[in-house]
């Protein structure tokens, strides 16, 4: 130990340093600070690293506590699973988010909707970037479901006791498809009325009640308005509805049934 | 604590004192709350006074007999709860009755930090990827909606052009509905009619096979409609038409 101890004023930086430490020791004392975050959060006052803690971490957040405390070592291995179920959930919130942003400027009519997507280009701030990320994203969705369920095929995580959480991920599969079809007519352009004029003419080759089919689906005897509004509602309600309850059936069968599986 | 009905109060007592007069011990009596010889405390005096005793002598603390891995105990009557609170004993569970209790140790690892943050890396990759692949490539918009005049080649998104080549090949029935319904059905069937209880890919040979040619199958389907159709559907090599016959970019 130093026999004097040295005093020259400190510099600005570490003045700066320390009044910055103590805003922050103030606010993280405050009555409304500790009313948000539940002890064990990683933002309370004087959070450590510790097992505990770590649990905590989980157990006392709404969005986390989907994960159990702990997983088996092999579950946290990128190269298993290549995050392909996680990727395919994060990219329908990505989706949702841009979609309710455009939903803002949109109007599902045979007379409005190319318009309004001519404009989301040109006069909206980012509507560009964000429809653009909105159809990119559906792209990627569709293929991050389709690698998803082939690595699980590949590595027989449909076996028991998965059998029945792989054919809830088949349903998934066929609303994540339905959904990016019917948002695939919402531009009113060239390109979608014909490409679900191709789609619901061979559904309407279903047996026997083929022609019923296309009606239900078209709401009229051709693709018109009425069609287009059919398609917004099950685009924008009705399919990410039932698609959320599929999920989160999806996510407690993965639990339940015990983790993700393997190792090979 | 709750308040003890005047009628169950007098009923204790008198069965304590009966069973004080049969036996000269109170025995395995769970305790209730203000007993006859209690001084208005929670204790009551003669277990108390058993506790001391006990204490005295030297021996254990009063612990029924059975108790394993798993078997929810009885709290000695002795009064060892904070603040002198006793515990009634509501139900025995057996272990692995609710948890399932593992025969062997199995190696994890915390989901805090591990597993999220893998997951979050994952998350702002594809944030990132989504991003400047929107700055730079826009998503299509042609002309309005026209039903008298159809563009050519009129184009199914990529997911749907494995089954719009099919409609090349077979009547529209089959193409549209038969063949994707059979691939679903056989799909969502497929856990059910695997009995191959091994999950490694050397003992799944057929499986994985066949799981790959189906792959190979829609994605040679995807990839001929994609750039191997130009005017007309018709069959031309991406080079003789350019992106722009094939794409509508």
């Amino acid at each position: 130990m130093a026999k004097t101890i040295e005093k020259r004023k400190p510099r600005l930086t570490e003045r700066i340093g320390t009044g910055l430490g103590n805003a922050v020791d103030k606010v993280q004392d405050s009555q409304a600070w500790n009313s948000i975050f539940r002890p064990g959060s990683i933002f309370r006052k004087g959070y450590t690293d510790s097992p505990r803690n770590r649990s905590y971490v989980i157990m006392n957040s709404v969005l986390y506590h989907l994960h159990p405390v702990k997983v088996k070592r092999h579950a946290v291995k990128v190269s298993y699973t290549l995050c392909l179920g996680g990727l395919s959930f994060f990219l329908f919130i990505l989706l949702t988010v841009t979609g309710i942003f455009l939903m803002f400027f949109y109007r599902p009519t045979a007379a409005a909707a190319w318009d309004d997507i001519n404009t989301l280009h040109t006069s909206v701030a980012f509507g560009l970037l964000v429809r653009n990320m909105h159809r990119w994203g559906a792209h990627l969705m569709v293929l991050s479901v389709f690698l998803h369920m082939a690595r699980v095929f590949y590595h027989g995580a449909y076996k028991a006791p998965r059998e029945f959480n792989w054919v809830v991920g088949i349903i998934l599969l066929t609303l994540t498809l339905l959904l990016s079809f019917t948002g695939y007519l919402l531009p009113w352009d060239q390109l979608a009325l014909w490409a679900v004029t191709v789609g619901t003419n061979m559904m309407g080759y279903t047996p026997v009640f083929g022609d019923q089919v296309r009606f239900v689906l078209l709401g009229s005897r051709e693709i018109s308005t009425d069609t287009l509004l059919r398609w917004y509602v099950l685009h924008v309600l009705l399919l990410p509805f039932v698609l959320v309850i599929f999920l989160a059936v999806h996510f407690w069968r993965v639990r339940k049934d015990g983790g993700i599986s393997g190792p090979l | 604590m709750t308040e003890i009905p005047d009628h169950l109060l007098k009923r204790s007592q008198a069965a304590r004192a009966k069973a004080q007069g049969a036996a000269g011990d109170v025995g395995d009596e769970t305790p209730a709350a203000a007993p006859s010889d209690d001084d208005g405390e929670t204790i009551p005096r003669s277990l108390l006074e058993r506790s001391q005793q006990q204490k005295a002598e030297g021996g254990a603390a009063p612990v029924p007999a059975g108790g394993g891995g798993g078997v929810a105990t009885l709290a000695p009557p002795a009064g060892t709860g904070p603040g002198g609170h006793t515990q009634r004993l509501l139900t025995v569970i057996r272990s692995g009755s609710i948890q399932d209790v593992k025969s062997k140790p199995v190696d994890k690892v915390h989901v805090w930090p591990h597993l999220l943050a893998a997951e979050f890396t994952a998350a702002l990759f594809i944030t990132a990827f989504t991003l400047i692949f929107s700055i730079f490539i826009n998503a299509p918009l042609l002309e309005l909606a026209n039903p008298t005049v159809t563009p050519n080649p009129s184009k199914a998104p990529w997911y749907f052009l494995g089954l719009q080549e099919l409609l090349t090949m077979f009547h529209p029935m089959i193409a549209g509905v038969t063949i994707p319904g059979i691939v679903l059905g056989l799909a969502a069937i497929a856990p059910y009619l695997d009995k191959n209880p091994s999950h490694k890919p050397e003992d799944r040979k057929f499986m994985v096979s066949i799981w790959t040619i189906h792959l190979m199958f829609w994605a040679v389907l995807v990839i001929i409609g994609s750039f191997f159709r130009g005017p007309g559907f018709n069959f031309t090599f991406p080079w003789e038409t350019g992106l722009h016959g094939i794409f509508h970019l």
